[in-house]
């Protein structure tokens, strides 16, 4: 049975689409068969995240539009092989998407898929509302701050009216992934901490994605963070909420602050 | 003996009674205004069975054969026709039925089932909202009472006729008695919200005291005064 999945959060910047892709190849990784889809028409960024941007030839609105087959517009990962891209069109915006036509790719995707993620432009406007719009599950992400809380809890309310199933009067599956977080600037107060960060939004947390140069490095080589380097601190908490996502009961690990040898904590510090 | 018999004399008592009938106004032609009674029997087969019709013959100019035919053929249609109304009785046949004259109009009246009285509940006079309100949500509920069962966002904002209770967090706004009802108030678990009014009466997040903040409290209008003060 496969499982919709919308990955978004509202404000932009705070790592959506390096959480799908990294979502995405994590649960690939895990022998599934996974689609992620990019929805940020006009702006789409999907394709470089996973390395693919001089492969496309069609895409979502192509198809949506009857121009190009769905098979013609999925790009297969090189590395992973149960691991394809849908992705968005650049030359068109939002407007240029349809209730219907997302329906009916969706409808196809499922069929062909055990995942399709769907990564969502920011904002609560037109592209939000449609990538959410058919979603069975969401994984809201947000950064330890109150303006991305805040607009997380205001896609919550979204997600709980205006997609398919809010509208049959179902439950929709909520988790919030809680990425760059920094254990130490938390504990000094400098950021919001997971205790208050779910107090607000009240529904279960994914994953904590600690703050690394890991996640900006794999971005720039095209690659989602769990394949460019598996044993980094962000990869290994991806692929814990990956497993999350599929049912498994896994121990939330809160990212502790690295260590600091003498010479670090001598000089760690530069003065202001 | 002579006596005389008078003979009993049986006195034949006459008494006058009104009947509603349905009466027929045929028109020219006669062929025409038939198939529209075939039309009404379609609908409604045995509508006019057993029921009294008199036949209307003002806008027509029939023969008495020709009065007789139309009775024929109606009563093949099951319909028997009571009297006759707008012609001379005199040149009419013997066997045709009488001549009414008097008539007055009255409306028929359908007899139609009795429809099943719908209870209308009492008005609500209070919403209960089982999920946390979240930021951008607006409850608008001037009829009464809003009770919520877990926070109310940043962001979102409730407005209600009564008081508001909130179970969990007030990050928001709350707005209470807006239709002039100075006796509502606002109650929650953890106090931080953006701004509480009273029946017009407010204080935004800035007036409200430190020490209050975070924790269960209320707000009621004393006079003009907004006061938040904590619960328990």
């Amino acid at each position: 049975m496969a499982k919709v999945l919308v990955v978004t959060s509202g404000k932009g910047g705070v790592g959506k689409t390096t959480s799908t892709a990294a979502l995405g190849a994590a649960l690939a990784q895990q022998g599934q068969k996974v689609v992620v889809v990019d929805f940020d028409v006009g702006l789409r960024n999907l394709d470089l995240i996973m390395g693919a941007e001089r492969r496309v030839v069609f895409d979502l609105i192509n198809v949506a539009q009857g121009v190009a087959k769905l098979s013609q517009a999925l790009i297969r990962d090189k590395r992973l092989e149960s691991l394809w891209l849908l992705p968005a069109s650049q030359t068109r915006d939002k407007d240029a998407l349809t209730d219907e036509g997302v329906r009916d790719i969706i409808a196809d995707l499922r069929t062909k898929f055990d995942w399709v993620i769907c990564d969502s432009p920011a904002g609560i406007e037109r592209g939000a509302t449609l990538a959410m719009r058919y979603a069975d599950e969401a994984v809201v992400v947000t950064n330890p701050e109150v303006s991305s809380v805040r607009d997380a809890d205001r896609i919550i309310g979204m997600l709980d009216s205006k997609t398919v199933k809010a509208e049959k009067g179902e439950q929709l599956k909520k988790h919030v992934l809680i990425t760059r977080y920094d254990t130490g600037r938390a504990n000094r107060g400098e950021m919001l901490n997971i205790d208050d960060i779910l107090e607000i939004l009240a529904i279960p947390l994914l994953g904590i994605i600690p703050e690394s140069q890991d996640v900006l490095k794999a971005s720039n080589v095209g690659s989602p963070v769990t394949l460019n380097n598996a044993a980094s601190m962000p990869a290994k908490a991806y692929m814990d909420a990956a497993r999350r996502l599929s049912g498994e009961t896994i121990a939330m690990v809160v990212p502790s602050e690295p260590r600091r040898g003498f010479m670090g904590r001598l000089l760690g510090r530069r003065a202001a | 003996m002579d006596s005389k018999v008078e003979p009993q004399r049986q006195v034949m008592r006459l008494r006058g009674r009104s009947y509603v009938a349905f009466v027929f106004s045929p028109f020219m032609p006669i062929m025409n205004w038939l198939e529209e009674i075939d039309a009404t029997l379609a609908h409604s087969p045995g509508f006019f069975v057993g029921r009294p019709i008199v036949l209307d013959l003002s806008a027509v100019e029939l023969s008495s054969r020709g009065i007789a035919h139309l009775i024929s053929s109606l009563e093949s249609r099951g319909i028997r026709v009571l009297g006759l109304e707008g012609v001379e009785a005199s040149g009419l046949e013997a066997d045709l039925p009488p001549v009414l004259s008097g008539g007055r109009g009255c409306l028929v009246e359908h007899v139609e089932p009795q429809k099943v009285e719908v209870q209308t509940p009492p008005p609500v006079s209070s919403l209960l909202l089982r999920n946390p309100v979240r930021s951008g949500q607006r409850i608008v509920f001037a009829e009464g009472d809003v009770t919520v069962l877990g926070s109310v966002g940043s962001g979102a904002e409730i407005v209600a006729g009564g008081s508001i209770h909130v179970y969990g967090a007030l990050r928001g706004r709350a707005m209470a008695g807006i239709n002039g009802n100075s006796a509502a108030r606002i109650y929650c678990q953890k106090i931080e919200a953006e701004l509480l009014a009273i029946d017009g009466y407010y204080q935004t997040a800035e007036d409200i005291g430190e020490t209050l903040r975070r924790q269960p409290a209320q707000a009621w209008l004393d006079g003009e005064l907004l006061r938040i003060t904590p619960l328990n």
